[in-house]
């Protein structure tokens, strides 16, 4: 039978169950496509959702940060002493320094917000090691999170957005989602009573999620880590943050690194049998076993503008050979959540920062780009 | 002397290839779609494909270059013909641009470019905010031409298959190449 290409053709020879056949596949194909992006499962959480949520809490602020969206660029390098290695392969740990760029900031999504508040001081920093390979983190002060799941995350920032009539929270609301979650409750407490520390320079940062190392003799375990400041704890008077100036916080570690660089001890912490290690919501007790791996020292602080920090997204799942992501939840919700949240505003034009005219960033000379790092 | 089949090394990368390209869609759209722990080990497994995709289309144009495709049916309206010469050009277009644009965005990113755990390939371009952006957009809409392409091009291969019956669809799906 000779080939025919005429829908008359097909049809008289008996073709219609065929076509509908192939109508189907193609149909089949692309609905298992809309399946696996989640647009046919109601209820499927997308990142993006958390993001929305983002802005809708603190406002859409064009090219900054959907959350820490103040910060400052630092610049230093990290000493490993070669002790980590017994945990880790990370050629991090070696005894050697490797550099590093970071970005301090504070918690929350409004960029030139006031400095007097309490909430998370915070360090992101990116090593890099050798080879092209890298190590981010985005780490806290306070050891724990107000939440254990990516759906918990966006039910707070949902319950906690401020009505549009009153500027404020419906308390109802509010009571609802703390009802169901005593773990934010806890954690709420826990701020309000914790110190709050008066600088950036004398914080600890916390990983506050678990991470599994993997050493050269493929042992594997699951840890959290700390840098512990060398510069004396001071603490905030929460009473008078209000009427702290607006950038205080950033200022004073700016006058801080002009005098000299800042140390941080990174310390290992390794969990007892039963230790939760997907739960960031849970502390674990002081008395566990530390190893001490090496000092971190930020030597100067840069504006965002000028600095290395601002288009870098430091996802904390990007990280080298000897450690890779825990089970806790969310660690991968905040590497797909940061995606979203980076391509959103490296899509928006960046505006200037808080910190972009004050004077306690000195101008880079004219001529020479005195402080721009590669973005590398 | 015209064969009347691809060859084999063509038919071998084809399927292969198919397999990956079509697996790289739905792991794309579902790794970027989810807040749970999948994310961990989907992203790295679309880099390391996608990267192997590359060095495959490489190949699969070379071996394209060694032994030509054998021609369609003479009795193929010339139309339906130029069709079908278009939508392989845009596959193949596709097919080179996806894991270029990839490994490009993430170089714009700034983002280390990690595959099969351990090879850090170079950057192809420097950091730049705006062009991360560009081209983290342009991923998406490449692919889903892609995902509208194959399905295309897999319904007409079924016509051919099933309703035209001019060997066409026995031209790739033949195990044995046929002079
Ligand atoms: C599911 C939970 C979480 C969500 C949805 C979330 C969301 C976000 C988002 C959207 C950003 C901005 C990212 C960017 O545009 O580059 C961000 C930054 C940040 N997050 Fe989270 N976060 C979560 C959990 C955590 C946890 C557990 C920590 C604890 C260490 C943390 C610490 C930080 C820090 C330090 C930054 C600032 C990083 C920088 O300077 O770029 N986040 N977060
Ligand atoms: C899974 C279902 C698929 C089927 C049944 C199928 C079938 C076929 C057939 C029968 C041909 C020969 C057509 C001709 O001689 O003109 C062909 C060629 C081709 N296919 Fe597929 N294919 C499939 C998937 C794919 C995918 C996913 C891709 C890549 C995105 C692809 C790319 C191509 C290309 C580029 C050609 C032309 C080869 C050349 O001329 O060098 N196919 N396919
Ligand atoms: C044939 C090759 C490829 C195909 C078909 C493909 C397809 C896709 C698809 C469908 C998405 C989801 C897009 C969205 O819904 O927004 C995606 C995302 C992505 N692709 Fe590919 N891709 C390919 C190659 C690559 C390569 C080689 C790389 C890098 C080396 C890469 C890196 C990425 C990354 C990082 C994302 C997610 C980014 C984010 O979370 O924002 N892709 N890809």
């Amino acid at each position: 039978m000779p080939a025919s290409y005429t829908i008359k053709d097909i049809l008289r020879r008996g073709g219609l169950l065929p076509l509908l056949a192939i109508g189907a596949v193609a149909g089949g194909a692309t609905a298992a496509f809309a399946f696996a992006g989640g647009w046919l499962t109601p209820g499927h959480l997308h990142p993006a959702q958390i993001v929305n949520a983002l802005e809708g809490h603190d406002g859409r602020h064009e090219g900054f940060r959907r959350a820490h969206a103040k910060g400052l660029c630092v610049v230093g390098h990290f000493d490993g002493n070669g002790q980590g290695l017994a945990l880790s392969k990370a050629s991090l740990f070696r005894h050697a320094t490797t550099p590093v760029i970071g970005r301090f900031s504070l918690a929350g999504g409004v960029p030139n917000a006031g400095d007097g508040r309490v909430t998370f001081h915070s360090l992101a920093l990116k090593f890099d090691l050798p080879g092209g390979e890298q190590w981010r983190m985005a780490l806290n002060h306070v050891p724990v999170f107000p939440v254990a799941t990516p759906q918990a995350f966006l039910d707070f920032q949902l319950a906690t957005t401020p009505d549009p009539a009153t500027g404020k929270p419906a308390p109802a609301k509010v009571q609802a989602y703390m009802a169901r979650h005593p773990e934010t409750k806890a954690f709420v407490d826990y701020m309000a009573k914790a110190p709050l520390p008066d600088s950036f320079a004398n914080a600890s940062y916390n990983s506050v999620n678990a991470f599994r190392f993997t050493n050269d003799q493929g042992q594997s375990r699951l840890v959290r880590w700390i840098f512990t400041p060398e510069a004396p704890f001071g603490e905030l008077d929460k009473t008078t943050l209000a009427s702290l100036p607006r950038d205080f916080l950033f200022d004073e570690v700016a006058g801080r690194l002009a005098q000299g660089p800042l140390v941080w001890h990174l310390s290992i912490i390794l969990p007892n049998a039963g230790d939760p290690t997907d739960d960031a919501t849970k502390a674990w007790p002081d008395d566990r076993q530390r190893v001490e791996v090496g000092t971190l020292t930020i030597d100067r602080a840069v504006t965002e503008d000028e600095g290395p920090c601002r288009d870098v997204n430091f996802d904390p799942t990007i990280l080298p050979a000897g450690v890779a992501p825990s089970d806790d939840p969310l660690l991968a919700a905040r590497s797909s959540v940061y995606a979203v949240g980076y391509t959103r505003r490296t899509g928006e034009p960046a505006a200037p920062s808080a910190l972009a005219n004050d004077k306690a960033f000195p101008a880079p000379v004219s001529g020479q780009s005195a402080a721009k790092e590669p973005a590398q | 002397m015209t064969s009347t089949t691809f060859s084999g090394p063509a038919r071998l990368l084809h399927w292969i290839m198919a397999v990956l390209i079509i697996a790289m869609l739905f792991i794309g759209v579902a790794m970027v779609a989810t807040v749970g722990t999948s994310h961990n080990w989907l992203v790295p497994l679309h880099k390391s494909v996608g990267a192997t995709l590359l060095v495959l289309v490489l190949a699969r144009l070379a071996v394209r270059a060694i032994h030509r495709p054998p021609p369609l049916p003479a009795e193929m309206p010339g139309p339906q013909k130029a069709i079908a010469h278009l939508s392989h050009l845009v596959l193949y277009a596709l097919m080179i641009a996806l894991p270029l644009v990839g490994w490009s965005m993430l170089s714009a990113g700034g983002y280390p470019i990690t595959v099969f755990g351990a090879l850090h390939l170079p950057p192809l371009l420097s950091p730049d905010r705006a062009l991360y952006a560009t081209l983290r957009h342009l991923h998406t809409y490449l692919a889903y031409t892609l995902f509208l392409t194959v399905i295309a091009h897999l319904s007409a291969a079924l016509m051919h298959g099933l309703l035209f019956k001019d060997g066409v669809f026995q031209s790739m799906a033949a195990w044995r190449t046929r002079r």
